[in-house]
């Protein structure tokens, strides 16, 4: 499993409802399944992803995040968790407000789009970064937002969202060792993890 | 649901089965129907495979779809040309595996293919019920489709499974007896037909009551409404394909013939296709049978019937783990009309998966070869039981 995805996992309480939006193949649900007994569910857009997922003895439903989340009751979750997926959410606020709705916690985790390489990429090449956390280019890039660490600090701030806890960690896309980064994460982390709490 | 029974490309089968009668009513205590009037007696058709184990809880109820009969998997005889209408699904190391699980199939009542229909005879008459024979819903096959799983001594199925109308059933089973229920699994389904569904229906039903041979419904000894009932069937295939798979099977090719004919002949490869799937229909299927059949279908409304109206009131009463699987060249019973009862089920707080399948066949692509399909149903059924400690062959 990605070093990010075990960070998040270490965050799960055993025993809890989980709710994973853009679950992929359901690789943190099976693991947070296996080991902390969780009770959880996916949501995931792509068939062939969704299919692996309920193959695999997961619960899922294929679908569309902002749609399917709607359908749960309020606090039905503990946590919902979106993995890697907020690059390509079209309403961030309204998607994080849904989350908080059905859960009393969430979890969010994005690659640092101000990482010192993609600075110096940009400064030194004068092109749009292309890493190995955000592969793509300008023109097949599913990615239509760029996140730094500190910009989503200030956002969760204009929601009046609380963040419970965060780390930064540097690893690459799809490794499975990485570390934590405490010394200037806006510059030094490939990815952010934060947990949400319920809004004052 | 068309016809698509072929062998096994494996192999593998659950080999020889064979078809049971269970009866009930004999002495008058029958089944009261919805439409108010009492059957009695009732027979239900039914084939099993493989073993029911010691405890009872490894068994699946399949429930097959509008001309479907009780022959879900295996052969009759050694030398059967056909294999049950669900070879593919059912047998050993299949999805529904019959060397871990106990399969059972019955024919729905208002069939014609063993069990009580308007093909049976009257205990009033002696003569064939004809369209005297009470008008049945699909509440009422499932209340049947009860009391043979309570002669079996099963208290609750692991599993019930089906598409297209027997999905419906599956609905109906889980939302009617929540605690007989461990797992549904509706295929191609909906909770209620739409309004498209029921006008070709409707359309089918004209065709056969159009023909002056369908006498009323009473032509067991006159002769059978064949051309009638043949032009139904046409119709159902129609709704059961989809714009791709008729242009990808037929499109304009024109039938043993390399001009136009420039009369009524069949040109086209694709009248020709639905003559013969017409004509073959009317050698095993009864015209009274399809008439009640697809009106049982028509109607069939979960939210009516449970929820007053509401869907989410409906699923309230349900209890058991679901997987929706839907297709995408579904027409007939398109995609939203999944995502509406999966919505519901949400709302409920029920345990519930479901995929939309890309598939270009149209209605039928739950009766053809499909790994994902495979995948999905043999996945959630380890979890099932995992969940009822009956141990899946791989955990999570």
């Amino acid at each position: 499993m990605r070093f990010d995805l075990h960070v998040i996992a270490s965050w799960i309480e055993p025993g809890s409802k989980v709710l994973d939006l853009g679950c992929r193949t359901g690789s943190l649900l099976a693991h947070l399944t296996k080991e902390k007994s969780i009770r959880g569910t996916g949501v995931e857009i792509d068939e062939g992803h969704a299919g692996e997922a309920i193959a695999k003895g997961l619960s899922v439903i294929h679908g569309d995040i902002y749609e399917e989340i709607e359908d749960y009751p309020d606090n039905t979750f503990d946590y919902v968790i979106l993995s890697q997926a907020l690059m390509q959410v079209t309403d961030p606020e309204t998607l994080i407000r849904e989350m908080l709705r059905v859960g009393r916690l969430c979890v969010v985790s994005f690659p640092n789009f101000t990482h010192y390489r993609n600075r110096f990429q940009m400064f030194f090449t004068g092109r749009a970064p292309v890493s190995k956390e955000l592969p793509y280019q300008w023109y097949d890039t599913p990615n239509i937002r760029v996140i730094p660490i500190i910009d989503f600090r200030r956002f969760c701030a204009g929601l009046h969202v609380p963040i419970v806890r965060e780390v930064a960690i540097s690893t690459h896309h799809h490794d499975e060792k990485g570390k934590v980064i405490t010394f200037l994460p806006n510059l030094f982390a490939t990815f952010g993890i934060f947990m949400l709490g319920q809004p004052s | 649901m068309s016809e698509y029974i072929d062998h096994d490309k494996t192999g593998r089968s659950v080999g020889l089965v064979r078809k049971h009668a269970f009866t009930f009513g004999e002495s008058g205590q029958g089944m009261d129907l919805d439409c108010g009037r009492t059957l009695a007696p009732v027979t239900l058709a039914f084939e099993t495979c493989g073993t029911l184990n010691e405890d009872k809880s490894n068994a699946i109820l399949v429930c097959h779809a509008l001309t479907g009969d009780s022959h879900v998997a295996g052969y009759y005889s050694e030398d059967d040309p056909k294999p049950g209408w669900w070879e593919l699904m059912v047998g050993p190391g299949k999805p529904l595996d019959t060397d871990r699980f106990f399969i059972i199939c019955s024919n729905v009542i208002g069939g014609c293919m063993g069990s009580t229909g308007p093909v049976s005879p009257d205990p009033e008459t002696d003569r064939p019920y004809g369209a005297r024979f009470p008008v049945v819903t699909i509440g009422d096959m499932v209340r049947c489709q009860r009391r043979l799983v309570d002669h079996l001594g099963i208290d609750k199925l692991l599993a019930v499974v089906g598409g297209s109308v027997g999905g419906m059933q599956v609905l109906e089973w889980s939302v009617r007896y929540p605690e007989r229920v461990h797992a549904a699994i509706p295929l191609a389904t909906t909770t209620k037909h739409s309004a498209q569904a029921i006008a070709f229906n409707e359309v089918a039903r004209q065709a056969i009551m159009a023909d002056p041979t369908w006498n009323g419904g009473d032509y067991y000894e006159t002769g059978r409404p064949e051309h009638g009932l043949a032009v139904a069937r046409m119709i159902g295939h129609i709704t059961y394909l989809s714009d791709e798979s008729m242009r990808h099977k037929f499109d304009r090719r024109l039938q043993d013939r390399v001009e136009l004919s420039f009369d009524f002949e069949a040109d086209f490869q694709v009248e020709s296709y639905l003559r013969y799937q017409g004509n073959k229909f009317v050698e095993r299927f009864d015209a009274n049978s399809f008439l009640y059949l697809t009106k049982a279908a028509d109607y069939f409304n979960l939210e009516n019937h449970y929820g007053e109206g509401s869907l989410v009131a409906a699923f309230s009463r349900a209890s058991c783990k679901y997987l929706v699987i839907s297709f995408t060249s579904d027409w007939l019973y398109p995609t939203y009309q999944s995502r509406t009862m999966v919505k519901a089920m949400k709302k409920n707080g029920l345990d519930v998966s479901f995929c939309e399948i890309e598939a270009p066949w149209g209605h039928d692509a739950f009766l053809l070869p499909n790994e994902r399909l495979s995948g999905l149903i043999r996945g959630f059924l380890n979890r099932v039981c995992n969940g009822c400690g009956l141990g899946g062959d791989h955990a999570v």
